[in-house]
């Protein structure tokens, strides 16, 4: 299991983080990979930019947290998890998860049990800009539905 | 004790941290944040709604019954938003 976990101002590029956790291994059948980006709009008026501000140490805790959870759902042979913090403007990657396993339906869950926590649980918080003025973006209760999911009784 | 605060937490009480010596009646995480807003106006807007704050002991979420004992690190921050 190859698990990277970064937290970084820079850009990243999903091509040669897939293929870094790709390797020269040939077992993996499946990769998954989900891009956060930084859009021009929500709930119906423009945003110009946003800055994200995090909790350095608990963030990256949190996210392993998760991975590991991840990891005891789903046989997964790896896992790169990458969110940005500071200015972004529209257009500019912010998360990006990539999961790996031999097959599909494990990929598949497991980034989407990933970004449903991600947004709920790890310790980030954007702040738009629009027009002039920039606010704090509220939680979303859709996303606190979304990770509930994982947690209902099955 | 160290306590850190995020996002509106943070630009209401005016501050990232600080270091305090909290009095020993301080049992929880709630009555952490019901003697801090009574530390001043800042304090007092900062911690108005308590219900929607979430707080963290040593880096991993807690709840309001938490108890404090042994805690280094205390953060409190709004609903969290990334991803």
């Amino acid at each position: 299991m190859t698990v990277t976990i970064r937290l970084q101002r820079e850009d990243f590029d999903a091509g040669p983080e897939i293929a870094r956790l790709v390797g020269a291994r040939t077992d993996i059948g499946a990769i998954v990979t989900f891009s956060g980006i930084c859009r021009d709009h929500e709930a119906g008026h423009s945003v110009t930019a946003m800055t994200l501000e995090h909790y350095p140490g608990m963030a990256e805790e949190e996210i392993a947290r998760h991975v590991e959870e991840a990891q005891k759902r789903w046989p997964l042979q790896g896992v790169t998890v990458i969110h940005r913090y500071g200015r972004m403007v529209p257009g500019d990657n912010i998360v990006l998860v990539v999961t790996a396993s031999a097959h599909r339906d494990a990929a598949f869950a497991a980034a989407e049990f990933l970004m449903d926590y991600l947004k709920t649980r790890a310790p980030f918080w954007k702040r738009e800009e629009h027009g002039g003025a920039t606010s704090w973006v509220d939680a979303k209760e859709t996303d606190d539905d979304a990770a509930r999911r994982w947690t209902a009784a099955t | 004790m160290k306590l850190l605060y995020f996002a509106w937490v943070r630009e209401r009480v005016g501050k990232a941290d600080e270091d305090i010596a909290l009095p020993a009646e301080i049992r929880t995480v709630g009555e952490l944040m019901d003697w801090l807003a009574g530390r001043g106006e800042e304090y007092a807007y900062a911690f108005e709604n308590r219900k929607v704050i979430r707080a963290a002991i040593d880096r991993a979420h807690v709840k309001p019954e938490t108890p404090i004992a042994n805690a280094r690190e205390i953060a409190f921050f709004p609903p969290m938003t990334g991803g």
